[in-house]
């Protein structure tokens, strides 16, 4: 069952459907890190990621607060991620970082799947994880991969894509044990759509 | 000497992406690995970089990196020393 969802997209995180946060920040970074001092969240180590980073741990940040996550053993909480730009936005700071002297700390975030490892070391997640670059959401991907996740485990899953200006994120837990929506990919389209259904440029 | 550490903390603050700290947080003293300031691996990497950038300073033996990077003070000494010696 889908329990919770969480939608990052014009620069507003909405949980559930009720807008959480918003700001009209200059810029992407401005935005995420005014979001995270706003919504009163203490990991330092938050400062020193990439923005896909941020973007998807300020998500998983939102749903596992709301979740029962910690009646689940880390071996039995799971991860299945996607995007479309991979880490792509960091690979051409670093590029152009590269042209004096490279930079590690960006580089540690030069491969799309360091978003799943920052959500997994902030959250203890040891259960199964993995990282899908489509073109576009592609829920019948998610509705197919997330179902063999085995049954009593939560599974948080959804797509985290971010692209210099652009930034489009939805996040969702996967719940056998708790009520929710099916897990089907009709209703992981209108959730996806709902609202806001034409993403920032 | 104080002037040194002054802007190192600045630098610091500006090169590890520590923008929850101020300049005046940061004690002379206090460790900045671990205990400390909390700063790991990769940070000693960019701290590294920022001796080359910013004071041309390369690090001959990273054996030595524990005890130069050990506080603001040590690497101050560090930059004193090697700008002396150069």
């Amino acid at each position: 069952m889908i329990t919770h969802h969480c939608r990052i997209v014009n620069k507003t995180i909405i949980v559930d459907g009720v807008v959480l946060f918003h700001s009209d920040a200059a810029s992407l970074d401005d935005f995420l890190l005014d979001a995270y001092k706003a919504l009163k969240i203490d990991y330092p180590k938050f400062y020193k990621m990439d923005n896909l980073s941020k973007a998807g741990f300020l998500a998983a940040e939102m749903l596992l607060k709301k979740s029962p996550a910690l009646k689940y053993a880390g071996e039995k909480i799971s991860l299945v991620l996607a995007n479309a730009h991979a880490s792509l936005d960091t690979d051409m700071k670093y590029a152009q970082a590269s042209q004096s002297v490279p930079s590690p700390a960006l580089f540690v975030y030069t491969l799309a799947n360091i978003v799943a490892g920052e959500i997994c070391i902030r959250h203890k997640i040891k259960g199964e994880n993995a990282f899908f670059v489509s073109e576009t959401f592609d829920a019948a991907l998610f509705e197919s991969y997330v179902s063999m996740i085995p049954a009593d485990h939560l599974c948080l899953a959804g797509w985290v894509d971010v692209m210099g200006k652009h930034h489009d994120v939805f996040l969702y837990l996967q719940d056998n044990a708790s009520p929710g929506k099916p897990h089907r990919a009709s209703t992981l389209n209108e959730l996806y759509k709902k609202e806001y259904g034409t993403v920032n440029g | 000497m104080e002037q040194l550490m002054a802007n190192l903390k600045r630098q610091i603050i500006e090169a590890l992406n520590l923008k929850h700290l101020k300049p005046e947080d940061i004690g002379d003293d206090q460790p900045l690995f671990v205990e400390g300031l909390g700063l790991d691996s990769i940070d000693a990497l960019e701290l590294i970089v920022l001796l080359q950038q910013q004071y041309g300073i390369k690090m001959a033996n990273p054996q030595d990196g524990p005890k130069v990077f050990k506080s603001v003070k040590t690497i101050a000494e560090f930059i004193q020393a090697n700008k002396a010696a150069a």
